[in-house]
């Protein structure tokens, strides 16, 4: 058995959400509720930091719920999950940030956290300060920084604006120092929690490339928390599962991985208005719903790059219309428009007039299109002359790399290149000739 | 088994077990964390005069006005007693240790709300947000301390050998500082009524210190009831040992001394009792 650097037996984190107000209709309600409420605000405010026995309660969730799993010394660790499930609370309950409710961590090593950046950052001071501000709140002694000041600054590439206030930095530009200032923390154990997520692309590459540095050459330890799981796949060769505060899976990275995949329809991939006048949209025509769709006709939020991905828009035409076309802007998590599709296409019905009623339209992406990532979803109706209705970002999903030979990667190993898109081609290759005479 | 075998004695091995109840401050972690301080307060000192005119000047400015404004309503109009000395270095004796202490535990109590970002996303012990402005405002009270002397100098008035009583004086007052900042920071986390009654709060407590008026017009029997605020001993004591106004009131500090270390006490322990929510609360 090897050295165990980290071991979680039973973890649980139990938080309370807010608790709803209550409301009354008359005037004698409403004046006995003033003067009731600052005890009702005393009694709702303590309520957040205490709890009583009544656990089941419905204002109360279990963001960790006992969690047992052990990495070993040099290992990278990788922790996936949906929002929510409890991912990120377990690295805030190892970094000692929020205490857990039941359960057992032990560490041997010195811990560095890697939260979202941005840390202890104050845009007042200079990028020269705040990497002794944020490296001393890290747990570096002051010449520990002083020593490796150079280096840091090196590996961030802000060299020339050190002596700036970090408020006139790019986010780009703080986001790149404070990593420097974690990933130089000389910590036995890593904790890393979705820093990779933002940042350009050449940059990220430094960052993967500095975190499997750590771990082969100075045999650190990793827990690496992340939602690309490209980035896991490359550098975790284990990696847990929780779903709802529960873990799932503990295992090799690719069977993890699937299990995530396979994890199913969800929620997040709908959104619903079920009362016409609140829905979106004029008195002409009002969206009502769009949600994602797999190919078994399923709700869900995560695709496969090899899958294609159905966009289904419900909608109202509440008066005779000549024309009405739906349609379907597609942004990638850069912000790029990647492409934009309306029902209109290929002419495949002429002259669009539609009367009052609810109807449904799908639209398909082929599989191979997309690259893997977060795509937002801007839903819109309207005809050659007027919007009716328009809704950015009304639904998200991820598309996500499964890593296998059989997509448009082929056998290429590592992370697809940022592109707009990931089309799988035809390609033919022949041997022509045994000489290089003539072309 | 997997209890028997002991951690390699070289790396730090830590246990973290769910937190409640009472837990007496950890002098060690402070201590090993004490980079943390120098940094916040230094940050704290930066901060506060990056962007702006007259920098620490303002340290300066609000006494003064404040002395002036006194020294015509107080001394002036309503012709308040001075102990026999002029009204503007009577007020102005007791106004450097006064907003001393009262920036340093308004700060101090903003503090954990104001670094709400900082403590969601890492750890360091919490306990270094109150105490660095209580340290960083010292910059400013030796700022306004000069400007007293020169004041006295002025009005050609000599301090008494006590002088040598201040740095003690003034300690008294940081240490009530960082106590009333630890209690009223831990609840200014979930309450927010802490913040907006915190001005008020101080003006209150303003008018129950020998600030505007002498501590003498105080009778005799209400006297140790009214030294009960710390701040009636250190600011009489300033007095003493500056203008020699009356005898040191050895008193009014020993019963000073007496609740500041009781404050101070139990609102770190309150503060620590309070620390593992914050993160959730905040």
């Amino acid at each position: 058995m090897g050295d165990v650097a980290i071991r979680i037996e039973g973890l649980s984190k139990r938080y309370r959400i807010g608790v709803r107000e209550r409301s009354h209709d008359t005037l004698g309600g409403a004046l006995t509720d003033l003067a009731k409420r600052p005890f009702r605000n005393l009694r709702r405010l303590r309520e957040l930091s205490t709890f009583d026995d009544s656990a089941n309660r419905e204002d109360v969730i279990w963001a960790l719920d006992d969690v047992s799993f052990e990495v070993e010394r040099g290992e990278i660790v990788g922790v996936i999950g949906r929002n929510g499930s409890g991912k990120s609370t377990i690295i805030k309950v190892l970094s000692r940030i929020t205490s857990p409710t039941r359960g057992r961590v032990e560490l041997s090593g010195r811990v560095g956290a890697l939260l979202e950046v941005g840390t202890a950052f104050h845009p007042d001071l200079t990028g020269r300060e705040n990497v002794y501000l944020n490296g001393s709140v890290l747990g570096m002694r002051k010449r520990e920084i002083e020593a490796r000041f150079d280096e840091i600054v090196g590996f961030s590439e802000v060299e020339k604006f050190i002596d700036m206030p970090v408020k006139r930095y790019s986010t780009g530009m703080a986001l790149r120092l404070a990593f420097s200032v974690a990933a130089h923390l000389e910590a036995e154990i890593l904790l890393v929690d979705e820093v990779l997520a933002v940042g350009d692309v050449k940059f990220q590459e430094k960052c993967v490339g500095k975190m499997q540095d750590v771990t082969t050459t100075m045999g650190r330890t990793v827990l690496f928390v992340s939602h690309n799981m490209g980035s896991v796949q490359r550098l975790c060769d284990r990696a847990v599962l929780l779903h709802d505060g529960e873990l799932l899976m503990n295992g090799p990275t690719r069977e993890v991985v699937s299990g995530y995949l396979g994890l199913g329809a969800e929620r997040l991939g709908e959104r619903v208005w079920n009362d016409v006048a609140s829905a979106p949209g004029d008195d002409t025509a009002r969206i009502r719903a769009v949600r994602m769709l797999d190919d078994r006709g399923e709700l869900s939020s995560d695709f496969d790059v090899r899958d294609p991905v159905y966009v289904q828009m419900e909608y109202s035409v509440l008066r005779d219309v000549e024309s009405l076309n739906v349609t379907f802007e597609f942004r990638n998590e850069r912000g790029e428009l990647v492409f934009v599709s309306t029902d209109d296409s290929g002419g495949t019905q002429p002259g669009r007039s539609r009367q009052a009623g609810l109807y449904r339209s799908t639209c398909r992406i082929p599989p191979d299109l997309l690259n893997n990532g977060q795509m937002f979803v801007l839903a819109k109706l309207a005809d050659g002359v007027r919007t009716h209705a328009e809704r950015p970002d009304v639904v998200t999903f991820n598309v996500l790399d499964s890593m296998d030979p059989d997509g448009a990667r082929g056998s290429y190993p590592a992370d697809w290149p940022a592109t707009a898109v990931r089309p799988r081609l035809e390609w033919e290759s022949e041997r022509r000739a045994e000489t290089h005479s003539k072309v | 088994m997997a209890d028997s075998r002991p951690a390699p004695a070289s790396k730090p091995f830590r246990v973290i077990e769910p937190a409640s109840g009472w837990r007496s401050i950890d002098y060690r972690e402070l201590w090993e964390y004490r980079d943390v301080l120098y940094f916040l307060v230094r940050r704290d000192i930066r901060v506060r005069y990056t962007q702006s005119v007259f920098g620490v000047g303002w340290a300066v400015i609000q006494p003064v006005f404040f002395m002036i404004v006194f020294s015509i309503v107080f001394g002036r109009l309503a012709g308040v007693k001075s102990d026999g000395v002029p009204y503007p270095i009577f007020s102005f004796a007791a106004l450097v240790p006064w907003t001393y202490f009262s920036t340093a535990f308004t700060e101090s109590t903003n503090s954990l709300v104001l670094n709400q970002p900082m403590i969601q996303k890492v750890y360091f012990p919490r306990l270094a947000l109150p105490l660095a402005p209580v340290i960083a405002r010292l910059i400013d009270f030796v700022v306004a301390f000069l400007v007293l002397m020169l004041l006295m100098a002025w009005y050609q008035s000599a301090p008494t050998v006590w002088v040598l009583t201040l740095p003690f004086l003034l300690l008294l007052a940081a240490t009530l500082a960082w106590g009333i900042g630890t209690w009223l920071t831990s609840m200014a986390v979930q309450y927010r009524d802490v913040k907006y009654g915190l001005a008020f709060a101080a003006q209150l407590m303003m008018f129950c210190s020998p600030v505007v008026y002498p501590a003498t017009q105080i009778p005799d029997r209400y006297r140790l009831i009214y030294g009960l605020n710390p701040m009636v001993g250190v600011v009489e004591g300033f007095r003493s040992a500056l203008l020699a106004t009356n005898p040191m009131p050895w008193d009014l500090l020993a019963v000073g001394a007496v609740v500041t270390v009781l404050v101070t006490l139990t609102g770190t322990l309150y503060f620590r009792r309070m620390e593992h929510v914050f993160a959730d609360v905040a």
